[in-house]
């Protein structure tokens, strides 16, 4: 297939028509714009639905609804938006409906600011809503990467009965890059008859609730969710590594971070030091046991985690390394990108602290 | 080959869609391309600017800290730009309302006066479309050719019309250069 131009944010939803996803449910924020006006222009062309909502906070109740029909069901926001949603991600995660979330995410807290920020990895990884739930959360680093993971994301989303986040940032959301479109790799697919979309007379009717009056019942579904939660982290960890083989300091980034500490890597290696990424994809399920092996192979004397942030990821990077190594830290908060020059001296000074 | 194009001016220049022609051509061409507009908080007539990248190699970071190349469309985009050119860069400069000239002396500056010559073609919104011409005649990043035969897609329907006179904007531009050198 040619190689297109594409937007970010029109390419994400680009890619979730093409995934099958027929309703879009939203509501404006900077920087995520286009996402929203893509569908609008292009969801009627595919008998599909684009509604924008009164508020963020519909949106994602109208996304559970749709998913509760067993539709393929998008909503989209930027960090504030995102926060608004996040009863309704909760309520889906109980009731184990599919969606797909996508934020790009800006510089917080509050109203924050509309450039590129990585400061809602708890909010995505944690959960910020109540109760023991997770949601798969994938991160991409290219706009064909997002592209491909959007086909994932929807995948995984009816294999698991979870709700997957799409996190990137402004950046990613606002730029243009190459992108090929890829047959995915089909992936057996659960037939969704818990779905409520009409008993025809021919079966009981489907009750989606997240609610379990009885506390035994609700405990049992506790524990249900925990052994898909292990399922998915036994089976739906991704990362990448960049010239790690022989890295005396290991960057640990994601997203746009992590490409701008690959070229803080190629600067080391032109000074002399031997330098890698090692790149979460899925930010949840954490590749820790993957990341653990990376950071203690032999040659590794320092790992720096990178992040547009003041420090999140860093304490999953802690967990997965169980104090076998130290952790270093460079961030920036608010919507500043770290700059080559900035990494690399970053890394310099944590080797130099070895 | 790797460039490392800022491009700058008031918001209506055509700042992005020259960002994009180059982005859009680069990528016909095999080359990995990248392009990434500033977003802010915009008002009409306030400052526009996108960068581009255009390699040869795999583009890793989408920054562009250091360019190779400005493209300056007016005065406040060459004093904010100027600084960041790496040495031994050029800057292509809007002489038709930058009346300044560049300060640097390690740099090289191309001062072409596309709005002049925009006018002369009878079209003073075709100035980005002179500009590029003579910024692929100065750096040989693309081939012409590619971006006349992009117009052709972009501009149909009643558009067509468009064609010839951004082809002829884009050789305009390109002359404007030979013209200085000699």
């Amino acid at each position: 297939m040619a190689k297109e131009l594409w937007k970010g944010n029109e390419a994400v939803a680009e890619a979730a028509i093409r995934a099958g996803c027929r309703f879009f449910f939203g509501y404006p924020i900077t920087p995520q714009n286009e996402i929203p006006e893509y569908f609008s222009r292009h969801m009627p062309e595919h008998d599909g639905v684009f509604l924008q909502a009164e508020s963020e906070v519909a949106a994602i109740n109208m996304a559970y609804g749709a998913a509760g029909c067993g539709a393929r069901v998008m909503t989209s926001s930027s960090s504030p938006g995102i926060s608004l949603k996040q009863e309704g991600i909760s309520y889906m995660a109980g009731a184990e409906l599919p969606v797909v979330i996508v934020n790009m995410m800006r510089g917080g807290p509050g109203l924050g600011s509309i450039a590129p920020a990585q400061s809602d990895y708890f909010q995505a990884t944690r959960g910020g809503g109540n109760g023991d739930y997770r949601t798969v959360v994938l991160a991409p680093a290219t706009i064909q990467e997002m592209t491909d993971l959007t086909q994932e994301a929807f995948d995984i989303a009816d294999i698991y009965r979870i709700p997957v986040l799409i996190v990137a940032d402004g950046m990613i959301g606002q730029m243009m890059e190459a992108v090929e479109w890829k047959q995915p790799k089909p992936r057996k697919l659960p037939k969704k008859s818990w779905a409520t979309d009409g008993t025809k007379g021919k079966r009981e009717h489907n009750i989606i609730s997240s609610l379990f009056i009885d506390p035994k019942d609700c405990t049992l579904h506790n524990h249900r969710l925990q052994q898909k939660h292990d399922l998915i982290t036994q089976h739906e960890i991704r990362f990448e590594e960049y010239l790690t083989d022989d890295a005396e300091i290991l960057f640990v980034a994601y997203g746009t971070t992590a490409r701008i500490c690959q070229a803080a890597v190629l600067r080391l290696r032109e000074a002399g030091v031997k330098a890698g990424v090692f790149r979460p994809i899925s930010l949840w399920p954490f590749p820790e046991k993957e990341l653990y092996d990376c950071a203690n192979r032999a040659g590794v004397k320092a790992v720096l985690c990178a992040e547009m942030s003041m420090g999140q990821m860093i304490d999953d990077v802690k967990i997965a390394l169980g104090g076998s190594k130290s952790v270093h830290f460079f961030g920036t908060g608010g919507g500043t990108c770290p700059t080559p020059a900035e990494l690399t001296k970053a890394a310099q000074d944590a080797l130099e602290g070895v | 080959m790797t460039h490392e194009i800022i491009l700058s001016g008031f918001g209506g220049q055509g700042i992005m869609a020259m960002g994009k022609m180059l982005a859009e051509a680069g990528m016909q061409e095999g080359l990995s391309v990248n392009w990434l507009p500033s977003y802010g908080p915009e008002v009409r007539g306030g400052t526009a600017n996108c960068s581009v990248l255009l390699s040869s190699e795999p583009i890793i970071s989408p920054l562009v800290l250091e360019p190779t190349e400005i493209i300056v469309m007016n005065k406040p985009s060459l004093l904010r730009f100027e600084p960041q050119l790496v040495s031994g860069g050029h800057a292509f400069v809007n002489s038709s309302i930058i009346e300044i000239q560049a300060s640097r002396r390690d740099i090289t500056a191309f001062y072409v006066p596309c709005l002049d010559i925009a006018q002369e073609l009878g079209n003073p919104r075709i100035a980005n479309m002179v500009m590029l011409g003579a910024y692929i005649e100065v750096t040989q990043c693309l081939h012409a050719k590619t971006v006349e035969q992009m117009l052709a897609h972009l501009f149909t329907g009643a558009k067509a019309g468009l064609v010839a006179l951004n082809k002829e904007a884009l050789r305009r531009g390109a002359a404007s250069i030979l013209k200085a050198a000699c």
